[in-house]
């Protein structure tokens, strides 16, 4: 099908596109970054648009930033733009590498872009459980001003941000991770591209072989992505061992309140949730980004 | 709101003017504006690959693109491959490895494995099976593709091996 007919503007920058989503996003007007949900929702008439503020003629909001506490990615940095891990520094670009590649297939990653995955706030996006898990924080702009989010504030429910229709998101960012963490991700679906039944990202550090600072996040498994309170308190203190990881992932498949469709109990999401926080902790234990086992 | 917008799409080094209203894909605004009929259009939401086209040096889906969207890039179809009616050396490997049948899915096919081997020259085995995970083919079971694939990506391989004077 083809989308209902709408409006086009294409902003020269940010501001201008405040501008225009301030006078307009009462009628239905929406951001078109990457546009590779949008796109198909209006194609499939489950979504319109009054008009659409396209910010891909917008320069210089295509690379990501570095400071000396993390990276900032603004909106036209693509999924594709991660494969390389060169594009943050330390673990994190290993990280974002490993990850994106999960990202539907290889041509919507071209395309489409990790600030509008943070928008669009689908419960199985990677890079929304990325957010949660490494407590990103997302930087609105509207005419009013700025203001930022905490990753644990930002989701409503499933698709639902706290993000008002005025706002855009211009940058999300993300802390560095130090050169000895150990981290893993692991992520379930049918077929390859395919949208996560379940996903985990867990990451801790080592101090005299105890595990201190565990976070251990879930995806695709509630209306949207978090981390798990109760399973990172078995893993604070502990030494990494399958028992420890085993204790851990039954704890978060209890604490979890899954989705359920009609090919996918919800029973069968909170046993996916156990298999995957283990998996990702088991290949934690294996992390290679760290220059003291890679070297 | 349908009022048409008047802009110059950029395809295969050829400009076309295009009037079209602002919800036409690029993929339709090809075929039915430049009259570039090879890139084919199955699913029309981002699924299939049928109208996987390059643009700027991507591989995209040309379903989820707007026409108005790619005023100002340079957009390649399966119709830019051949030179001087010479097929490309991936067109030449389809048909020595018999990698299509029914012919559908071929120009979404070539156009996805060339914007990849352009962005990304030394992409690895696995990375090319992953890549044709991206695209439908109902005929061939995607043997014969990716023997095509390989045939090509050891070409180019062998060549950059010998640009920089390494043994090949």
């Amino acid at each position: 099908m083809k989308a209902a007919p709408f409006d086009y503007f294409r902003p020269a920058s940010l501001q201008e596109a405040a501008e225009r989503l301030s006078v307009n996003s009462d009628d239905g007007a929406m951001i078109l970054a990457g546009g590779q949900s949008l796109v198909p929702m209006m194609a499939l008439r489950v979504a319109y648009a009054s008009e659409l503020i396209d910010l891909n003629a917008i320069k210089g909001i295509d690379t990501v930033s570095r400071s000396e506490r993390g990276i900032a990615i603004p909106p036209l940095v693509r999924h594709a733009d991660f494969h390389s891990s060169d594009v943050a520094p330390g673990p994190l670009g290993h990280v974002l590498a490993t990850v994106s590649r999960h990202i539907a297939h290889y041509p919507i990653r071209q395309r489409g872009t990790f600030c509008g995955s943070l928008a669009h706030a689908d419960p199985s996006s990677e890079w929304c459980l990325i957010a949660a898990a490494l407590d990103a924080e997302i930087e609105l702009l509207s005419v009013s001003g700025r203001r930022r989010i905490k990753a644990k504030d930002w989701w409503a429910g499933v698709m639902e941000t706290v993000r008002e229709p005025e706002e855009i998101i211009v940058a999300v960012h993300l802390p560095l991770l130090p050169d000895d963490i150990q981290w893993g991700f692991y992520e379930f679906n049918r077929r390859a591209g395919d949208f996560a039944l379940g996903m985990a990202f867990c990451c801790y550090r080592l101090t005299e072989g105890l595990i201190t600072k565990p976070h251990v996040a879930l995806g695709g498994i509630e209306e949207y992505p978090r981390r798990i309170p109760e399973a990172e308190a078995v893993l604070e203190g502990a030494t990494p061992s399958a028992e420890v990881f085993g204790e851990a992932a039954r704890t978060a498949s209890k604490a979890v309140n899954p989705l359920e469709d009609p090919a996918t109990p919800a029973a069968y999401r909170r046993d996916l949730s156990a298999t995957v926080v283990r998996r990702a902790l088991t290949s934690a234990t294996q992390t290679k980004s760290s220059p003291a086992l890679s070297a | 709101m349908s009022e048409k917008i008047e802009f110059s799409l950029k395809v295969n080094g050829t400009d076309f003017s295009i009037a079209c209203p602002p919800r036409k894909t690029l993929a339709d605004a090809l075929r039915e504006d430049c009259r570039l009929t090879g890139t084919h259009v199955g699913c029309e939401h981002g699924v299939c690959g049928a109208c996987t086209v390059v643009v700027d040096g991507r591989a995209v889906r040309a379903c989820l693109m707007f026409a108005v969207q790619a005023q100002g890039s340079e957009v390649r179809t399966v119709e830019g491959l051949a030179q001087n009616d010479v097929l490309s050396p991936l067109q030449q490997a389809f048909i020595d490895n018999h990698a299509l049948q029914c012919g559908f899915c071929t120009p979404g096919f070539l156009m996805l494995i060339n914007g990849a081997f352009e962005r990304d020259p030394d992409i690895c085995e696995d990375e090319l099976t992953e890549l044709l995970s991206s695209n439908l083919c109902r005929c061939t079971g995607y043997r014969n593709i990716a023997r095509a694939v390989l045939q090509v990506a050891d070409k180019l391989k062998a060549r950059s091996e010998l640009a920089v004077g390494k043994p090949s």
